[in-house]
This record gives structure tokens, sequence and C-alpha cells, in this order.
């Protein structure tokens, strides 16, 4: 605890290069940055590969492939190919890790929505492209969110790996604190990378209120919303 | 009108699902198509709106190849109920209702009109509108169903199994129901069903399928009563056909006697037994206008003298029917059976021929 109160209550750790501040909003832009490539490749994807079932072979065969990859690993792979000075080693592995929960929730989210449903769309006279979009992506939705919650999570506490190659973030405390056995700034650094994880579960928690029709959200949840 | 010539289903696995099936469905009545499973009933009914295309023969509608119709456009012109409602569980009820007026451009404040007004024609109360499908009994989402398929007043009605899943009493009002607005908008509508009660009470015609895909007996159901064309046909209208078929006609032609002194009644005229030995005895009545031959039979075998009491609306004694003069019409009517006259379609008979309870057990029905 004494710990936690030195770091955080020490005034020079909340400006400048160093600061948390600072590391914060460079942890932030390298998720943001992986999270917004994996899913505009990912969803998509998911969605396609649902609706018409064609290539859903690869979306098993990428998600444990790329689910048994060691990120740390991959990101010293990528630097060792294409060296340091730049984001992308660590933007690669983040992106890799954060593709396959957005593409299975995506795809699973799609291929499973009730048949009869399906074909009442059909039979009403919506052409594919609106089925997919006006009845089978809304119905899918909590499926994709919850893709999107558990890859933007991982991406959030993996991007402290960023610290090893030479990059800022959070991951600047855990790495500099340990190398400087300033154990003061290791628990800090983990307490905002926690605090941070916690943030987006709430942020997707909120979005989904805002996006998700009360009608398809999982039942547990529904009662007080939808009784009106 | 609906024509099928020498239509034929085969599958890839070389299973024929549909065999040379001609028939012609007439404009502005009810033809149900009905037999056992795998008789292809439901397939039939989905090639008219291309669910599934035919391998050879053709469909058309009002003389129009349905295969020249591109199937989006051809489905938003015919309206189609399914088994279990299908409705988008995403979208409210006023919305659902209103899926076809969307997608054919209207503007959502008319269309929602169109909605609210379907959502009452079919029974439901317009407080529903803005509930999402699963804040629905099953028969109410099946009403939703309907009023779905009808919101852009289509002339055609696919109707695939809509009242199979829901219990009998639902079943029933949802059967009558239909009956009320298909008397109101005439539509034409093809029905499937695997219940041949439920084809006989509703259907203008009958297609009898066989398994295999081929026609066995398309007929008028009180003439598929009389005059079944084979075995297969007899078996699977089962048992009762001579009972059944007093169901088509009207009790209006019984002739009345007055009531006699052994019946009691009340103050104001409703009956309340027979008078015997030392007491009242049970007694069972018909309202000649509104009941078929079948009810005024029933009630006669429920009183032990076997008269029928005749009473009017509102259940008062009108006067009586002795079985002499039910056995004349039995006699007149030996020979055959008229096809049930237009707007008379027999309730269910209820307990002791008197009036069937209303739809009762469900819930959310607009006030009545």
């Amino acid at each position: 605890m004494n710990w936690l109160v030195g770091f955080f209550g020490d005034s020079a750790n909340w400006s400048g290069p160093d600061g948390i501040p600072t590391r914060l909003l460079e942890h932030l832009e390298f998720s943001a940055a992986a999270f917004l490539i994996a899913a505009v490749v990912a969803v998509p994807l998911g969605m396609l590969i649902g609706h018409t079932g064609r290539g859903a072979l690869l979306v098993v065969v990428s998600a444990n492939a790329a689910r048994a990859l060691p990120t740390l690993g991959l990101l010293v792979l990528v630097v060792l190919l294409i060296g340091v000075g730049t984001v992308l080693p660590v933007l690669i592995p983040l992106v890799v890790l954060a593709v396959p929960p957005i593409l299975v929730n995506t795809y699973e989210g799609v291929r499973g929505v009730d048949a009869d449903l399906r074909d009442a769309a059909y039979g009403m006279g919506l052409r594919g492209r609106q089925v997919l979009f006006q009845t089978l992506t809304p119905v899918a939705l909590p499926l994709i969110l919850l893709g999107l919650r558990l890859a933007a999570i991982q991406v959030v506490s993996t991007a402290t790996v960023a610290a090893f190659v030479g990059l800022g973030g959070l991951g600047r405390f855990i790495i500099d604190g340990l190398a400087t056995k300033t154990y003061s700034s290791v628990i800090g650094g983990a307490v905002l990378v926690a605090a941070l994880a916690l943030a987006v579960q709430l942020a997707f928690t909120l979005l989904d209120r805002l996006v998700v029709s009360p009608g398809v959200r999982p039942r547990a949840e529904r009662g007080a919303d939808a009784a009106r | 009108m609906i024509t099928f010539e020498g239509v034929t289903k085969r599958y890839r696995d070389g299973t024929v699902a549909v065999d040379d099936l001609s028939l012609e469905v007439p404009t502005g009545a009810v033809t149900v198509f009905v037999g056992p499973s795998g008789c292809g009933k439901t397939t039939s009914l989905r090639m008219i709106n291309r669910m599934i295309d035919a391998t050879s023969g053709r469909i058309t509608l009002d003389g129009r190849d349905v295969r020249e119709i591109d199937p989006p456009t051809l489905r938003r012109g015919i309206g189609y109920v399914i088994q279990q409602a299908g409705l988008f569980p995403h979208r409210k009820i006023v919305d659902n209702i209103a899926t076809v007026p969307y997608l054919l451009g209207w503007d959502k404040k008319k269309a929602r009109a169109r909605a609210m007004e379907l959502l009452e024609r079919v029974g439901l109360d317009p407080a529903l509108a803005g509930r999402y499908p699963f804040q629905l009994s099953g028969g109410q989402q099946q009403r939703v169903g309907v009023a779905r398929a009808l919101a852009a007043d289509p002339p055609v009605l696919l109707m695939d199994e809509p009242f199979s899943a829901v219990d009998p009493v639902v079943r029933a009002s949802l059967q009558d129901e239909l009956l009320r607005l298909q008397s109101e908008l005439r539509k034409t509508i093809v029905f499937v069903t695997h219940d041949i009660d439920e084809a006989i009470k509703l259907g203008d015609t009958v297609a009898v399928l066989r398994v295999g895909g081929r026609l066995a007996q398309m007929a008028g159901p009180a003439t598929l009563l009389t005059e079944p064309a084979d075995d297969f046909v007899r078996g699977f209208l089962g048992r009762d056909r001579g009972i059944r078929r007093l169901s088509f006609i009207s009790a209006k032609e019984v002739r009345l006697d007055p009531a006699p002194g052994e019946l009691a009644v009340d103050e104001d005229g409703r009956p309340l037994g027979w008078r015997t030995g030392g007491g009242l005895s049970s007694f069972g009545t018909f309202d000649p206008e509104a009941d078929s031959l079948r009810a005024a039979l029933d009630a006669a075998l429920l009183s032990p003298n076997g008269t029928a009491v005749a009473v009017d609306g509102d259940g008062r004694v009108r006067g009586v029917a002795r079985r002499e003069a039910l056995d004349e019409l039995f006699g007149a009517y030996a020979d055959g059976v008229p096809e049930r006259a237009r707007g008379f379609h027999e309730q269910p008979p209820g307990p002791g021929g008197e009036s069937p309870p209303e739809g009762g057990a469900e819930t959310g029905r607009a006030g009545s």
C-alpha cells in the first residue's frame, strides 16, 4: 500500500514524458490502433463467412493457430525481422491477438441465428444483403460485441509488452521499475493496466446498452429494460 | 389464380418431394394442402414464392411464370406465414408488421399507421405495438405473423402450418380469426397443414397429397367427406365422416315445434331442463341461425327424450327440434352435402351444443 501511495502521490509521476498521462496516452494509442485494425478485418470477414457459410474452416484454423502463438515470442520475432524504432513490431502481435476472438464470435453469432428467422427474412422479400444487415447482424450483435470486448481487453492488457522493445506505454513503469528495483513503479504500472482493462469492460457494457435491441439481450438482462 | 403445371421437385440425392403436380388454386378462396409428412405439401407451397425452385414443370401466378420474377420482388407481393411465426426478435411488434411496407419504400409514418391498423384487425391490443416478440405468447406472436404477412395487402397469402405450434384452444381461436379475416379480405390463400380437421374447417378446397408428392384428391371438404377418391384418402379422413359432414349443413332448415310443457324455463325464457319423474334432467341446445346440423344432432343426443332445444342468440327458447325433424333432413342430404355456403363456417360444437367459448384463454386481445 505504501508503494502505491509513493507511486501515485509523487507529483513527478504526473507530468513530463515519463508521466502517467503521457504513458497512458501512448498505451491507448497502440491499443486503439491494434484493436481498430483487428476489428476492421475480423468483423466483416466473420459476418461474410457466417452469412455465406463459405470459409468456416478458415475461421477455425486461423483462430486456433493465432491462439497458440505466444505474444511475446511473436513480438521478439517481428523485432528481429524488421527491427525496432517503429510501432509495427508491437502492432502486429496485438492485431494477431485481437483477431481470433472477434472473428470467432462474429462468425458464430451470425451463423447461429435461428434458421426459421433467416427463412422468414428471405420469405418477406429481403435480399441477401438486407438479410445480413437488417436481420442477422442485429440479432448477432450481442455476440459480436462480446468478441470485440474480449479483444479490446486482451489488447489493452498485452500492450504492456511494447515496453520490451523500447516503446512507451504503461509497460514502461513495470519494465523500468523492475530494472531499477523501484517496486512502487512496478505495482503502480500494474494497477494502471488493470484499471484500464476494467474501464474498457465498462465502456463496452455501456455500448451494449446503447446499440443492442432489448429484444435480443440475453434473457437475464431483459426483464427490467424491456418491460416498460 | 395460381396454377401448378406438371411440377416436380427432385433433390440431388434422387428423393422426389413433389411428383408431377398439376392443380389450380382459385382466386379469393382458401386452398389447403394436406397430407402426412413427406407428402411434399410444404415444398409445393414454398415453390410458389420460390423459396424452393421446381426441378421441372411450371407454376404461374395470374398467368405469369414465377421463374420469370426476381425472387425478392415476387415475395414482397406474397404474404408468408410460417410455423414459429419467425418474427424479428430485435424489432418492436409494430416494425415487425411493417417489414414489407418498409422494403417497398413506404414512408415510416404510413407504414406504422398501416401496422397499427393490422394489429387491431388480427385481434391484438394496440398497446402491444411497442413490445418485443419475446414478450408475447405463442398465439399472439402467430397473430403478429399473420398481420405482417398482410401488411402490404398482397393478393396471395401462403401459410405453412401456421397454427401447429400452439395449444388446441388457441389454435381454434386463431382458425376462427382467420376465417373471419378471410370473409372480409377474400385473399387467395394456400394453407399447409397435416391436420385433416383443420383442413376441413378452413378449406374452400382441400388438396390431399400422398407420400412421394402426388395429388390423391382435390375437392371441397364436404365432397371429400362424402366421396373420398380411394382408400388412402378415406383412411386419412379418419372416422365419423358421416357425422362430420353434417357440419356443412346449416341448422336453419330444421323444422321446429313449439316447446312442450315438459321443458322447464326460467323467467327470461332460458331452458332449465326436462321435467322427469322427480326433478329436471339434462338437455342440449343449438342456435338454428348460427349452428350446423351436427350441433343440432349433438343437442338431441344430450336430451333423454331425443329432443333438441332451439335457442336464439341470447339463449332463450325458440322451440324444439324432434328427432323426426332431424331425420327428415338427414334423409334429404343422404346423397351428398352442399359445399359450405359463403359465410357459413360452423363453430366447433361446444358442450351441450352451446356456442363455444371465445378465445378467452389468450390474453392481450382487443377489448371484447
